[in-house]
């Protein structure tokens, strides 16, 4: 309040928001930002056909996985980029990055080794000990698969959830150990053929977590996997399978992040889960890939496709997400309700800042009978960003009875952000109910000020009053995660917590 | 001296609203700004709170014998100064209590004092909430979201009683108020009244000042005060209006 002695221009009305752009601007802590030096496998840059046959080849992989690499290539060489998103970005150019990289040490795909500690690269582990991922098997409440770029490098607690017949690793290990379940759920809720992104990573698919719950069983722990890409000019292609079968439960979490980059960094991830009677999924994501910086330099472009299919009667599958970081965010995490009765549901905050793009949203397709999904979405946009919601609520002719509840609240801080909502309703049966109500609202400078009059900082006000519009949404989510994300919130909004 | 204010001028969007003001505050004194609209009354509220869409271009003020214009809001807030407004401000998802802990630990830092746990603070907001004869639900509502217009204000007068400010600015507390809702506003003023806590109500009408009866009463016109007086000027512009009051400045 300096400044109120001066006599300064501050008529103009872009200047209301100076003091909130000044305290966004101040976010250029990414805290995950930090770079790991170490010995590392990576492929000449560029995609083809050789280098495809080059990944299966070093992860041993029998040949129906690459038969189904290679048709997945031929497809996607017959796609083209999508645009449509309300994102902007010039169309990539693939043979400028590389689809495989790994640490020299400890990296051995294939290799079902339990004694994972031995084979740590020490440079890696104390990445993920920054990242405060725990990878050795200690007392975590929490089993973790910890993948770095192409690889996954330890998964804890699995022969704990061996026990119960809970099959925990990585996908590269599934793809050894299981080929029977892999082979029979790979590309059933999201075909190669789907879209360009995914036709790419059923092609060059690095690695991710495999899943599979059995009848009845109750996962005792969260089951959770962390993403860091690391190297510059790698695309990171997870490919994760979740299966829980009928009777049982899990609860599934993910975390991201990855050095700051002065380049685009490509992630296209393909998640499938696969919900069978009576079982319940619940699945968490707080994403925090590096968003890139003021000048719209580097960044995590995120394409990902995540869809599960509520398989059987009563099933139910529960996406929760936090999305705070990545330059691009293209993601519409799905529910193919077409057991009977079978419940989808969709937690979203998504935040943006800077010049971050995000499109995210859901997509609930009722088949079956009295089905039911709820969609709720909060969406931030602060500094020059651009949020949009995106959702599809498909009601079949054979979906009787169904019933949607959406609610999508967007938020402005400061007047150079953009918040889109884009809502699509298909519904061929007369009996459905669709609910759908929408709000967009602003932190003004007379919220600030109520509270700053209180005695309350201006980012204690920022932050109580986002906290406050996400609420619903983080109530969602395990509580250490609930914690963490309102933490990513603040220091995305903030700057000058980390 | 609680608050001295000394040929205050200030502008927003260039146009010059205060011209050269001055007032002093005793503590536990209670003074009234009546004037027409326009003369700049909300505008010495917000620049005493300090809004920043106003711009101090000359003059001083100080507060318990410390520079007002130099802090930011929050530090004249935790120093003591409150502003009931006349639009409170809806904040959705945000508890009172949530938003009433953080403020009142706030004050309680700056004075040196522990915070207060969800506990402790829940029995202090109780007592006020007696006091006030308030409704005991109103802890868990969101900041002002669904509030009627009398609720808003009376809720800014229970922030005011947690906080215990040493001068509270009333900012047309009274308009859109009926008569049973302003009633209960200035009840609840009269039950924070302290010989220490001092009161500038700013005001439009007289009505108000019926039940908190002010000790010293200014006519704001024009950016400036062109007339004080005791209680007594409150009846004199009741029945003559501000015109005799202006016609008289404007003469001398």
């Amino acid at each position: 309040m300096a400044e109120l002695a001066n006599v300064t221009d501050l008529t103009s009305v872009e200047s209301e928001y100076e003091e909130i752009t000044s305290v966004l601007q101040k976010n250029l802590s990414y805290r995950e930002g930090f770079e790991t030096k170490t010995q590392v496998e990576t492929f000449a840059k560029g995609i083809n056909e050789e280098v495809v046959r080059a990944i299966s080849a070093k992860k041993n992989e029998p040949e129906w996985m690459l038969e189904f690499r290679l048709r997945a290539f031929k497809h996607w060489q017959t796609m083209s980029e999508p645009h449509w998103a309300k994102a902007k970005y010039e169309p990539l150019d693939y043979q400028d990055y590389s689809y495989y990289s790994a640490p020299e040490c400890g990296s051995c795909a294939g290799t079902c080794s339990t004694e994972e500690e031995a084979g740590i690269d020490p440079e890696v582990a104390k990445a993920f000990e920054m990242l405060g991922v725990p990878i050795y098997d200690d007392d975590a409440n929490v089993a973790v698969d910890a993948i770095f770029d192409s690889v996954s490098i330890s998964t804890t607690k699995r022969e704990e959830l061996a026990k119960l017949g809970i099959i925990f690793c990585s996908f590269s290990e599934a793809v050894q150990d299981h080929p029977e379940l892999v082979q029979k759920y790979i590309g059933t809720v999201v075909p190669y053929h789907d879209n360009y992104f995914a036709a790419l990573n059923s092609a060059v698919a690095s690695d991710g977590t495999f899943v599979y719950v059995p009848e009845g069983v109750h996962s005792p722990i969260d089951l959770s996997t962390y993403f860091r890409i690391n190297e510059a000019k790698t695309g990171q292609f997870e490919r994760t399978i979740l299966v829980a079968d009928k009777g049982s439960y899990v609860s599934y979490l993910e975390g991201c992040s990855a050095p700051v980059r002065d380049s685009y960094q490509l992630h296209a991830a393909v998640v499938e889960v696969i919900v069978h009677e009576d079982a319940e999924v619940k699945y968490s994501t707080v994403q925090n890939w590096y968003p890139g910086d003021e000048n719209c330099e580097g960044g995590i472009l995120n394409f990902v496709t995540k869809r599960g299919i509520c398989e059987g009667k009563n099933s139910k599958l529960s996406w929760t997400q936090a999305e705070t970081g990545s330059a691009i965010t293209w993601k519409y995490p799905s529910c193919i309700l077409k057991g009977d009765n079978s419940i989808g549901e969709f937690y979203s905050v998504a935040l943006t800042n800077r010049r971050q793009q995000a499109d995210t949203g859901t997509k609930m397709i009722h088949l079956g009978k009295n089905t039911r999904s709820t969609i709720i979405s909060k969406g931030l946009s602060a500094g020059h960003s651009d949020n949009t919601y995106r959702g599809l609520v498909k009601i079949a002719a054979s979906a009787e009875g169904a019933r949607n509840f959406t609610q999508c609240d967007s938020m402005l801080i400061g007047d150079k952000c953009g918040a889109h909502t884009f809502p699509y309703i298909e519904v061929e049966n007369s009996t459905a109910q669709i609910e759908h109500e929408a709000t967009t609202s602003r932190i003004g400078e007379d919220q600030l000020f109520y509270c700053q009059q209180r005695g309350i900082s201006e980012q204690d006000a920022i932050s109580m009053i986002v906290n406050g519009f996400c609420k619903e949404v983080f109530s969602e989510l395990p509580l250490e995660f609930a914690q963490e994300a309102e933490e990513l919130l603040a220091i995305s909004l903030e700057g000058s917590v980390g | 001296m609680l608050l001295k204010v000394e040929n205050l001028q200030a502008e927003i969007e260039d146009k010059q609203i205060l011209k050269g003001l001055s007032i002093e505050v005793k503590p536990g004194e209670v003074h009234a700004i009546m004037g027409p609209n326009g003369a700049g009354k909300s505008t010495l509220a917000s620049v005493l709170a300090g809004r920043e869409d106003y711009e101090v271009t000359a003059g001083s003020v100080e507060f318990n014998g410390e520079d007002l214009l130099d802090m930011d809001p929050e530090e004249r807030a935790r120093k003591g100064l409150f502003l009931a407004f006349q639009y409170p401000v809806e904040i959705p998802g945000v508890s009172n209590k949530l938003f009433m802990q953080t403020a009142v630990n706030a004050v309680r830092e700056e004075q040196g004092l522990p915070a207060l746990d969800m506990f402790d603070f829940d029995e202090y907001a109780k007592e006020k909430i007696e006091l006030l004869d308030m409704r005991a639900d109103l802890l868990d509502r969101s900041v002002n979201v669904g509030f009627s217009g009398g609720e808003k204000k009376r809720n800014d007068i229970f922030q005011m009683a947690l906080l215990e400010p040493k001068l509270c600015i009333m900012d047309e507390t009274d308009s859109g108020l009926d008569i049973d809702a302003l009633r209960l506003v200035a009840n609840g003023v009269n039950s924070l009244k302290t010989p220490e806590r001092s009161f500038i109500i700013v005001t439009h009408y007289q009505r108000l000042l019926d039940y908190i009866k002010p000790d010293y009463v200014h006519v704001l016109y024009n950016g400036r005060i062109v007339k004080s007086g005791g209680f007594e000027l409150v009846h004199e512009l009741e029945e003559h209006g501000y015109d005799d009051i202006i016609q008289q400045h404007q003469e001398a």
